[in-house]
Protein backbone atom coordinates (compact mmCIF):
# COMPACT_ATOMS: atom_id res chain seq x y z
CA UNK A 1 0.00 0.00 0.00
CA UNK A 2 2.43 2.44 -1.58
CA UNK A 3 -0.29 5.81 -0.49
CA UNK A 4 -0.37 4.86 3.12
CA UNK A 5 3.56 4.57 3.25
CA UNK A 6 3.87 7.71 2.15
CA UNK A 7 1.52 9.21 4.37
CA UNK A 8 2.74 7.93 7.15
CA UNK A 9 6.50 9.26 6.30
CA UNK A 10 5.30 12.53 5.64
CA UNK A 11 3.44 12.88 8.98
CA UNK A 12 6.62 11.55 10.54
CA UNK A 13 8.42 13.43 9.19
CA UNK A 14 6.73 16.71 9.66
CA UNK A 15 6.55 16.10 13.39
CA UNK A 16 10.52 15.47 13.83
CA UNK A 17 11.58 17.97 11.72
CA UNK A 18 9.77 20.99 12.46
CA UNK A 19 10.27 20.30 16.32
CA UNK A 20 13.79 20.06 16.32
CA UNK A 21 14.35 22.69 13.80
CA UNK A 22 12.73 24.81 16.46
CA UNK A 23 15.03 23.22 19.62
CA UNK A 24 18.21 23.87 17.10
CA UNK A 25 18.05 27.58 16.64
CA UNK A 26 16.95 28.47 20.01
CA UNK A 27 19.60 26.60 21.64
CA UNK A 28 22.19 25.18 19.85
CA UNK A 29 23.24 27.42 16.93
CA UNK A 30 26.49 29.05 18.18
CA UNK A 31 27.23 25.62 19.25
CA UNK A 32 26.97 24.50 15.57
CA UNK A 33 28.89 27.78 14.59
CA UNK A 34 31.66 26.82 16.73
CA UNK A 35 31.81 23.34 16.12
CA UNK A 36 31.68 24.33 12.04
CA UNK A 37 34.23 26.99 12.64
CA UNK A 38 36.84 24.71 14.11
CA UNK A 39 35.90 21.68 11.03
CA UNK A 40 36.64 25.19 8.68
CA UNK A 41 40.44 25.12 9.97
CA UNK A 42 40.94 21.96 8.03
CA UNK A 43 38.99 23.07 5.26
CA UNK A 44 41.64 26.00 4.45
CA UNK A 45 44.20 24.02 5.48
CA UNK A 46 43.23 21.87 2.43
CA UNK A 47 42.29 24.64 0.35
CA UNK A 48 45.77 26.52 0.55
CA UNK A 49 47.72 23.52 1.01
CA UNK A 50 46.42 22.22 -2.74
CA UNK A 51 46.61 25.84 -4.47
CA UNK A 52 50.26 26.11 -3.06
CA UNK A 53 51.21 22.61 -4.07
CA UNK A 54 49.30 22.47 -7.79
CA UNK A 55 49.86 26.04 -8.96
CA UNK A 56 53.78 25.07 -9.49
CA UNK A 57 52.72 21.43 -10.44
CA UNK A 58 50.70 22.39 -12.86
CA UNK A 59 53.43 24.21 -14.53
CA UNK A 60 55.68 21.37 -14.89
CA UNK A 61 53.39 19.13 -15.98
CA UNK A 62 52.14 22.00 -19.06
CA UNK A 63 55.87 22.13 -19.86
CA UNK A 64 55.55 18.12 -20.15
CA UNK A 65 52.78 18.41 -22.07
CA UNK A 66 54.42 20.79 -24.49
CA UNK A 67 57.61 19.19 -24.34
CA UNK A 68 58.81 17.73 -27.73
CA UNK A 69 59.92 14.47 -25.95
CA UNK A 70 56.99 11.94 -27.48
CA UNK A 71 57.64 10.33 -23.96
CA UNK A 72 56.63 13.30 -21.70
CA UNK A 73 54.33 14.65 -24.26
CA UNK A 74 52.26 11.34 -23.92
CA UNK A 75 52.63 10.30 -20.84
CA UNK A 76 51.27 13.40 -19.15
CA UNK A 77 48.47 13.78 -21.64
CA UNK A 78 47.22 10.34 -20.05
CA UNK A 79 47.75 11.76 -16.86
CA UNK A 80 45.79 14.80 -17.77
CA UNK A 81 43.14 12.53 -19.10
CA UNK A 82 42.41 10.12 -16.67
CA UNK A 83 42.85 13.28 -13.41
CA UNK A 84 39.95 15.09 -15.76
CA UNK A 85 38.18 12.09 -16.84
CA UNK A 86 37.50 10.27 -13.54
CA UNK A 87 35.85 11.70 -10.42
CA UNK A 88 38.04 13.24 -7.76
CA UNK A 89 36.02 11.41 -4.94
CA UNK A 90 36.91 8.16 -6.46
CA UNK A 91 40.29 9.31 -7.04
CA UNK A 92 40.32 10.19 -2.98
CA UNK A 93 39.06 6.93 -2.25
CA UNK A 94 41.60 5.20 -4.65
CA UNK A 95 44.55 7.28 -2.71
CA UNK A 96 43.38 6.77 0.68
CA UNK A 97 42.58 2.71 0.43
CA UNK A 98 44.69 1.78 -2.72
CA UNK A 99 47.82 1.25 0.02
CA UNK A 100 45.56 -1.19 1.59
CA UNK A 101 43.96 -2.62 -1.40
CA UNK A 102 46.60 -2.89 -3.76
CA UNK A 103 49.87 -3.61 -1.65
CA UNK A 104 48.08 -4.55 1.87
CA UNK A 105 49.54 -2.24 4.02
CA UNK A 106 47.60 -1.36 7.30
CA UNK A 107 46.67 2.81 6.67
CA UNK A 108 45.94 4.98 9.84
CA UNK A 109 43.65 7.71 10.26
CA UNK A 110 46.45 9.55 10.32
CA UNK A 111 46.70 9.15 6.66
CA UNK A 112 43.36 10.82 5.75
CA UNK A 113 44.53 14.03 6.12
CA UNK A 114 47.49 13.65 3.68
CA UNK A 115 45.75 11.48 1.04
CA UNK A 116 43.43 14.21 0.90
CA UNK A 117 46.00 16.57 0.16
CA UNK A 118 48.04 14.22 -2.81
CA UNK A 119 44.45 13.43 -4.01
CA UNK A 120 43.26 17.16 -5.04
CA UNK A 121 47.04 18.27 -5.62
CA UNK A 122 47.43 15.60 -8.09
CA UNK A 123 43.86 16.47 -9.54
CA UNK A 124 44.29 19.97 -9.37
CA UNK A 125 47.57 20.23 -10.96
CA UNK A 126 45.80 18.43 -14.22
CA UNK A 127 43.70 21.24 -14.47
CA UNK A 128 45.75 24.29 -13.94
CA UNK A 129 48.34 22.42 -16.12
CA UNK A 130 45.77 22.88 -19.33
CA UNK A 131 45.50 26.58 -18.15
CA UNK A 132 49.06 26.91 -17.88
CA UNK A 133 49.08 25.57 -22.01
CA UNK A 134 46.00 27.40 -23.22
CA UNK A 135 48.14 30.85 -21.95
CA UNK A 136 51.38 29.83 -23.30
CA UNK A 137 50.11 28.83 -26.19
CA UNK A 138 48.36 32.29 -26.94
CA UNK A 139 51.44 34.19 -26.31
CA UNK A 140 52.35 35.95 -29.85
CA UNK A 141 55.36 34.41 -31.92
CA UNK A 142 56.38 37.85 -31.92
CA UNK A 143 57.52 37.87 -28.01
CA UNK A 144 59.74 34.89 -28.55
CA UNK A 145 61.08 36.45 -31.84
CA UNK A 146 62.30 39.83 -30.02
CA UNK A 147 63.74 37.86 -26.73
CA UNK A 148 65.81 35.83 -28.88
CA UNK A 149 67.09 38.15 -30.99
CA UNK A 150 67.70 40.35 -27.84
CA UNK A 151 69.87 37.09 -26.94
CA UNK A 152 67.52 36.01 -24.26
CA UNK A 153 68.56 32.30 -22.64
CA UNK A 154 64.86 30.08 -22.93
CA UNK A 155 65.02 30.18 -19.39
CA UNK A 156 64.90 33.84 -19.21
CA UNK A 157 62.21 34.15 -22.41
CA UNK A 158 60.18 32.56 -20.10
CA UNK A 159 60.56 33.83 -16.84
CA UNK A 160 61.06 37.63 -17.79
CA UNK A 161 59.08 37.85 -20.43
CA UNK A 162 56.38 34.82 -21.03
CA UNK A 163 55.12 34.11 -17.77
CA UNK A 164 54.19 37.07 -16.24
CA UNK A 165 52.37 37.83 -19.54
CA UNK A 166 50.93 34.25 -19.40
CA UNK A 167 50.00 34.74 -15.54
CA UNK A 168 47.38 37.73 -16.21
CA UNK A 169 45.78 35.94 -19.14
CA UNK A 170 44.70 32.95 -17.17
CA UNK A 171 44.02 34.53 -13.95
CA UNK A 172 40.18 34.01 -14.51
CA UNK A 173 40.76 30.75 -15.04
CA UNK A 174 42.72 30.05 -11.88
CA UNK A 175 39.70 32.11 -10.05
CA UNK A 176 36.99 29.88 -11.55
CA UNK A 177 39.32 26.35 -10.54
CA UNK A 178 40.15 28.18 -6.34
CA UNK A 179 35.67 28.82 -6.58
CA UNK A 180 35.25 25.33 -7.62
CA UNK A 181 38.21 23.83 -4.95
CA UNK A 182 36.58 25.31 -2.17
CA UNK A 183 33.68 23.72 -2.60
CA UNK A 184 35.35 20.65 -3.15
CA UNK A 185 36.98 20.31 -0.42
CA UNK A 186 33.59 19.25 1.44
CA UNK A 187 34.58 15.84 -1.10
CA UNK A 188 37.35 14.94 1.64
CA UNK A 189 34.06 13.89 4.03
CA UNK A 190 34.08 10.81 1.56
CA UNK A 191 36.92 9.39 3.65
CA UNK A 192 35.85 10.78 7.01
CA UNK A 193 38.60 14.05 7.25
CA UNK A 194 37.29 16.09 9.87
CA UNK A 195 36.70 19.10 7.65
CA UNK A 196 33.75 21.60 8.44
CA UNK A 197 31.23 19.75 6.15
CA UNK A 198 31.80 16.30 7.57
CA UNK A 199 31.11 17.66 10.63
CA UNK A 200 28.06 19.50 9.42
CA UNK A 201 26.89 16.02 8.15
CA UNK A 202 27.74 14.77 11.09
CA UNK A 203 25.28 17.19 13.35
CA UNK A 204 23.03 17.08 11.11
CA UNK A 205 22.31 13.32 11.08
CA UNK A 206 22.48 13.48 14.70
CA UNK A 207 19.97 16.14 15.34
CA UNK A 208 17.45 15.48 12.56
CA UNK A 209 17.66 18.87 11.10
CA UNK A 210 18.87 21.22 8.05
CA UNK A 211 20.17 23.69 9.91
CA UNK A 212 23.77 22.39 9.98
CA UNK A 213 23.94 22.30 6.39
CA UNK A 214 22.27 25.95 6.01
CA UNK A 215 25.18 26.89 8.15
CA UNK A 216 27.63 25.04 5.75
CA UNK A 217 26.54 26.69 2.76
CA UNK A 218 27.15 29.69 4.52
CA UNK A 219 30.54 29.16 5.18
CA UNK A 220 31.40 28.14 1.88
CA UNK A 221 29.51 31.33 0.24
CA UNK A 222 31.56 33.62 2.92
CA UNK A 223 34.85 31.68 1.86
CA UNK A 224 34.07 31.93 -1.69
CA UNK A 225 33.37 35.42 -1.19
CA UNK A 226 36.72 36.12 0.30
CA UNK A 227 38.47 34.48 -2.39
CA UNK A 228 36.67 36.18 -5.26
CA UNK A 229 37.60 39.01 -3.89
CA UNK A 230 41.02 38.27 -3.27
CA UNK A 231 41.11 37.20 -6.74
CA UNK A 232 39.46 40.35 -8.08
CA UNK A 233 41.91 42.25 -5.91
CA UNK A 234 44.90 40.38 -7.69
CA UNK A 235 43.90 40.98 -11.02
CA UNK A 236 43.63 44.89 -10.81
CA UNK A 237 47.19 44.60 -9.86
CA UNK A 238 48.16 43.41 -13.24
CA UNK A 239 45.57 46.21 -14.80
CA UNK A 240 48.55 48.47 -15.68
CA UNK A 241 49.26 47.45 -19.05
CA UNK A 242 46.98 45.95 -21.95
CA UNK A 243 48.39 43.16 -24.49
CA UNK B 1 85.52 46.42 -43.53
CA UNK B 2 83.02 43.33 -44.20
CA UNK B 3 80.28 43.49 -41.68
CA UNK B 4 77.93 40.83 -43.10
CA UNK B 5 78.58 38.18 -46.20
CA UNK B 6 76.07 35.92 -47.34
CA UNK B 7 77.22 33.46 -50.15
CA UNK B 8 74.66 31.03 -52.22
CA UNK B 9 72.18 31.17 -49.76
CA UNK B 10 68.79 29.06 -50.10
CA UNK B 11 65.81 28.46 -48.03
CA UNK B 12 62.63 26.03 -48.99
CA UNK B 13 59.45 26.31 -47.27
CA UNK B 14 58.70 22.52 -48.21
CA UNK B 15 58.31 22.66 -51.93
CA UNK B 16 58.53 26.51 -52.17
CA UNK B 17 62.08 27.80 -52.64
CA UNK B 18 61.73 30.61 -51.08
CA UNK B 19 65.32 31.95 -51.83
CA UNK B 20 67.71 31.24 -54.56
CA UNK B 21 71.15 31.21 -54.71
CA UNK B 22 71.79 34.69 -52.76
CA UNK B 23 74.76 36.65 -52.21
CA UNK B 24 74.92 40.17 -51.26
CA UNK B 25 77.85 41.59 -48.55
CA UNK B 26 77.15 44.92 -46.38
CA UNK B 27 80.06 47.17 -45.83
CA UNK B 28 80.41 48.90 -42.23
CA UNK B 29 78.47 52.15 -42.29
CA UNK B 30 76.85 51.00 -45.04
CA UNK B 31 72.92 51.27 -45.43
CA UNK B 32 71.55 48.65 -47.36
CA UNK B 33 67.63 48.45 -48.77
CA UNK B 34 66.45 45.56 -49.87
CA UNK B 35 63.04 46.48 -52.16
CA UNK B 36 60.64 43.84 -54.05
CA UNK B 37 57.21 42.83 -54.40
CA UNK B 38 55.26 40.85 -51.46
CA UNK B 39 56.38 37.19 -51.69
CA UNK B 40 59.57 38.35 -53.52
CA UNK B 41 61.88 36.14 -50.12
CA UNK B 42 62.90 39.42 -48.95
CA UNK B 43 61.76 39.16 -45.42
CA UNK B 44 62.81 35.86 -45.02
CA UNK B 45 66.11 36.59 -45.71
CA UNK B 46 66.43 38.86 -43.37
CA UNK B 47 64.84 36.79 -41.24
CA UNK B 48 67.84 34.13 -42.21
CA UNK B 49 70.27 36.24 -41.24
CA UNK B 50 68.96 36.86 -38.26
CA UNK B 51 68.58 33.33 -37.44
CA UNK B 52 64.77 33.27 -36.89
CA UNK B 53 64.56 31.24 -39.64
CA UNK B 54 66.92 28.39 -40.64
CA UNK B 55 68.49 28.47 -43.68
CA UNK B 56 69.02 25.42 -46.04
CA UNK B 57 72.60 26.13 -47.63
CA UNK B 58 74.88 28.52 -48.58
CA UNK B 59 77.22 30.49 -46.29
CA UNK B 60 76.16 33.65 -43.96
CA UNK B 61 79.31 35.37 -41.72
CA UNK B 62 79.25 38.56 -39.79
CA UNK B 63 82.71 40.06 -39.79
CA UNK B 64 84.47 36.98 -40.69
CA UNK B 65 82.46 34.84 -38.11
CA UNK B 66 80.69 31.74 -39.46
CA UNK B 67 77.17 31.69 -38.59
CA UNK B 68 76.20 28.58 -41.28
CA UNK B 69 78.33 27.28 -43.58
CA UNK B 70 77.33 25.34 -46.52
CA UNK B 71 73.99 24.81 -44.28
CA UNK B 72 75.80 23.79 -41.17
CA UNK B 73 75.71 26.29 -38.19
CA UNK B 74 78.14 27.16 -35.99
CA UNK B 75 78.49 25.53 -32.35
CA UNK B 76 76.22 27.44 -29.52
CA UNK B 77 78.86 29.21 -28.08
CA UNK B 78 79.96 30.91 -31.55
CA UNK B 79 76.49 31.81 -32.59
CA UNK B 80 75.74 33.28 -29.20
CA UNK B 81 78.72 35.32 -29.89
CA UNK B 82 77.62 36.33 -33.67
CA UNK B 83 73.91 36.99 -32.48
CA UNK B 84 75.46 40.08 -30.31
CA UNK B 85 76.48 41.85 -33.67
CA UNK B 86 73.33 42.32 -35.05
CA UNK B 87 69.89 43.87 -34.01
CA UNK B 88 66.39 43.80 -35.65
CA UNK B 89 63.37 45.74 -35.46
CA UNK B 90 60.25 44.00 -36.24
CA UNK B 91 56.94 45.34 -38.26
CA UNK B 92 55.14 44.64 -35.42
CA UNK B 93 57.61 46.59 -32.90
CA UNK B 94 56.77 43.51 -30.73
CA UNK B 95 58.11 45.24 -27.39
CA UNK B 96 57.07 43.53 -24.20
CA UNK B 97 53.62 44.73 -23.23
CA UNK B 98 54.08 44.16 -19.45
CA UNK B 99 57.43 46.64 -18.84
CA UNK B 100 58.06 50.05 -18.94
CA UNK B 101 59.01 51.88 -22.10
CA UNK B 102 62.35 52.21 -19.86
CA UNK B 103 62.51 48.25 -19.12
CA UNK B 104 61.76 47.49 -22.63
CA UNK B 105 64.63 48.94 -23.32
CA UNK B 106 67.22 48.12 -19.89
CA UNK B 107 65.98 44.55 -19.51
CA UNK B 108 68.01 42.91 -22.21
CA UNK B 109 71.60 44.24 -21.52
CA UNK B 110 71.17 43.85 -18.02
CA UNK B 111 69.26 40.12 -18.72
CA UNK B 112 71.81 39.09 -21.33
CA UNK B 113 74.89 41.06 -21.26
CA UNK B 114 75.12 41.70 -17.36
CA UNK B 115 75.36 45.78 -17.48
CA UNK B 116 74.47 47.27 -14.63
CA UNK B 117 71.35 47.97 -13.58
CA UNK B 118 72.17 52.03 -12.79
CA UNK B 119 74.37 51.62 -15.89
CA UNK B 120 71.97 50.33 -18.21
CA UNK B 121 68.91 52.55 -17.17
CA UNK B 122 71.47 55.76 -17.81
CA UNK B 123 71.82 54.63 -21.27
CA UNK B 124 68.09 53.94 -21.36
CA UNK B 125 67.52 57.18 -20.97
CA UNK B 126 70.25 58.49 -23.15
CA UNK B 127 68.54 56.35 -26.34
CA UNK B 128 65.19 57.71 -25.47
CA UNK B 129 66.33 61.18 -25.31
CA UNK B 130 67.97 60.77 -28.47
CA UNK B 131 64.40 59.12 -30.03
CA UNK B 132 62.15 62.22 -28.00
CA UNK B 133 60.25 59.57 -25.63
CA UNK B 134 62.20 60.83 -22.56
CA UNK B 135 58.98 61.63 -20.94
CA UNK B 136 57.39 58.14 -21.93
CA UNK B 137 59.88 56.46 -19.90
CA UNK B 138 57.44 55.49 -17.06
CA UNK B 139 54.77 54.62 -19.70
CA UNK B 140 53.42 51.48 -20.94
CA UNK B 141 53.48 50.72 -24.20
CA UNK B 142 49.90 50.11 -24.78
CA UNK B 143 49.57 54.09 -23.89
CA UNK B 144 52.04 55.14 -27.14
CA UNK B 145 51.25 55.77 -30.89
CA UNK B 146 52.55 52.84 -32.91
CA UNK B 147 55.26 56.00 -34.30
CA UNK B 148 56.03 55.76 -30.25
CA UNK B 149 56.52 52.17 -30.06
CA UNK B 150 58.54 51.69 -32.86
CA UNK B 151 60.97 54.51 -31.72
CA UNK B 152 61.00 52.53 -28.63
CA UNK B 153 61.68 49.07 -30.00
CA UNK B 154 64.79 51.18 -32.09
CA UNK B 155 65.76 52.36 -28.86
CA UNK B 156 65.61 48.64 -27.17
CA UNK B 157 67.79 47.92 -30.40
CA UNK B 158 70.75 49.71 -29.92
CA UNK B 159 70.99 49.54 -26.41
CA UNK B 160 72.73 45.57 -27.05
CA UNK B 161 75.11 47.78 -29.18
CA UNK B 162 74.89 46.67 -32.71
CA UNK B 163 77.21 46.41 -35.28
CA UNK B 164 74.27 45.99 -37.98
CA UNK B 165 71.21 46.75 -37.38
CA UNK B 166 67.89 45.47 -39.68
CA UNK B 167 64.80 46.38 -40.15
CA UNK B 168 61.75 44.24 -41.68
CA UNK B 169 59.53 46.94 -43.46
CA UNK B 170 59.27 49.29 -40.25
CA UNK B 171 56.90 51.31 -41.08
CA UNK B 172 54.26 49.09 -42.97
CA UNK B 173 52.21 48.54 -39.51
CA UNK B 174 51.87 52.49 -39.46
CA UNK B 175 49.62 54.57 -40.07
CA UNK B 176 50.62 56.81 -43.14
CA UNK B 177 51.42 60.04 -41.22
CA UNK B 178 53.25 57.99 -38.19
CA UNK B 179 56.35 57.06 -41.03
CA UNK B 180 57.58 60.16 -41.12
CA UNK B 181 59.09 60.06 -37.58
CA UNK B 182 60.79 56.42 -37.92
CA UNK B 183 62.10 57.31 -41.53
CA UNK B 184 63.85 60.34 -39.85
CA UNK B 185 65.48 58.71 -36.97
CA UNK B 186 66.43 55.87 -39.53
CA UNK B 187 68.17 58.88 -41.32
CA UNK B 188 69.74 60.29 -38.05
CA UNK B 189 71.17 56.84 -37.59
CA UNK B 190 72.26 56.58 -41.03
CA UNK B 191 74.17 60.01 -40.65
CA UNK B 192 76.18 59.15 -37.53
CA UNK B 193 77.36 56.14 -39.41
CA UNK B 194 75.25 53.34 -38.32
CA UNK B 195 75.24 50.07 -40.70
CA UNK B 196 71.77 49.10 -41.34
CA UNK B 197 69.70 46.71 -43.89
CA UNK B 198 66.42 47.92 -44.21
CA UNK B 199 63.87 45.95 -45.79
CA UNK B 200 61.40 48.85 -47.44
CA UNK B 201 58.23 49.66 -49.22
CA UNK B 202 59.43 53.27 -49.39
CA UNK B 203 61.32 54.13 -52.73
CA UNK B 204 61.90 57.66 -52.09
CA UNK B 205 63.13 56.98 -48.72
CA UNK B 206 64.85 54.17 -50.21
CA UNK B 207 66.69 56.21 -52.65
CA UNK B 208 67.25 59.18 -50.15
CA UNK B 209 68.73 57.31 -47.44
CA UNK B 210 70.38 54.26 -48.95
CA UNK B 211 73.90 53.54 -50.28
CA UNK B 212 73.00 50.51 -51.74
CA UNK B 213 70.25 48.75 -52.99
CA UNK B 214 69.26 45.08 -53.60
CA UNK B 215 66.10 44.37 -55.72
CA UNK B 216 64.38 41.18 -54.98
CA UNK B 217 62.03 39.04 -57.04
CA UNK B 218 60.89 35.17 -57.00
CA UNK B 219 63.39 34.71 -54.38
CA UNK B 220 66.32 35.91 -56.65
CA UNK B 221 68.67 39.05 -56.67
CA UNK B 222 67.71 40.68 -60.01
CA UNK B 223 69.30 43.54 -59.65
CA UNK B 224 71.38 45.45 -57.32
CA UNK B 225 73.79 48.86 -57.40
CA UNK B 226 74.23 52.29 -56.04
CA UNK B 227 70.93 53.72 -54.54
CA UNK B 228 70.01 56.06 -57.29
CA UNK B 229 71.47 54.47 -59.77
CA UNK B 230 68.87 51.10 -59.06
CA UNK B 231 65.56 53.05 -58.69
CA UNK B 232 66.45 56.27 -60.80
CA UNK B 233 67.77 54.20 -63.99
CA UNK B 234 66.71 50.39 -64.05
CA UNK B 235 68.41 47.91 -65.96
CA UNK B 236 65.69 44.87 -65.83
CA UNK B 237 62.17 45.11 -66.93
CA UNK B 238 60.90 43.42 -63.79
CA UNK B 239 62.19 46.47 -61.43
CA UNK B 240 60.99 49.20 -64.18
CA UNK B 241 57.83 47.63 -64.02
CA UNK B 242 57.97 47.44 -60.11
CA UNK B 243 58.88 50.97 -59.67
CA UNK B 244 56.02 52.24 -62.18
CA UNK B 245 53.54 51.51 -59.56
CA UNK B 246 55.52 53.95 -57.05
CA UNK B 247 56.05 56.74 -59.44
CA UNK B 248 52.28 56.42 -60.70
Amino acid sequence: MPELFGATVLIRLNKGNSMNFLVITAQQLPGIFKQLGAGMVTTVEIFILTLVLSLPLGLVIAFGRMSKNPVLKAVTKIYISIMRGTPLMLQLLVVYFGPNLIFGLTISSNYRFPATIIAFVVNYAAYFAEIYRGGIESMEKGQYEAAQILGFSRTKTFVRIIFPQMFKRVLPSITNEAITLVKDTSLAFAISVTEMFTIAQRIASAKSSMIPYAAAALFYYIFNYVVAFAMERIEKKFDYYKS
Amino acid sequence: MKILEISNLSKSFGELEVLKDISLTVEKGQVVSIIGPSGSGKSTLLRCATMLEKADSGVISYEGSVMIKDGVYSDKAAIKEIKKKFGLVFQNFNLFPHMSILRNVTEAPIQVLGVEKSKAEKEGMELLEKMGLADKAKAYPCQLSGGQQQRVSIARALAMHPDVLFFDEPTSALDPELTGEILKVIKELAKDKMTMVIVTHEMIFAREVSDYVIFMNGGVIVEQGEAEQVINSPKTERLKAFLSKFTA
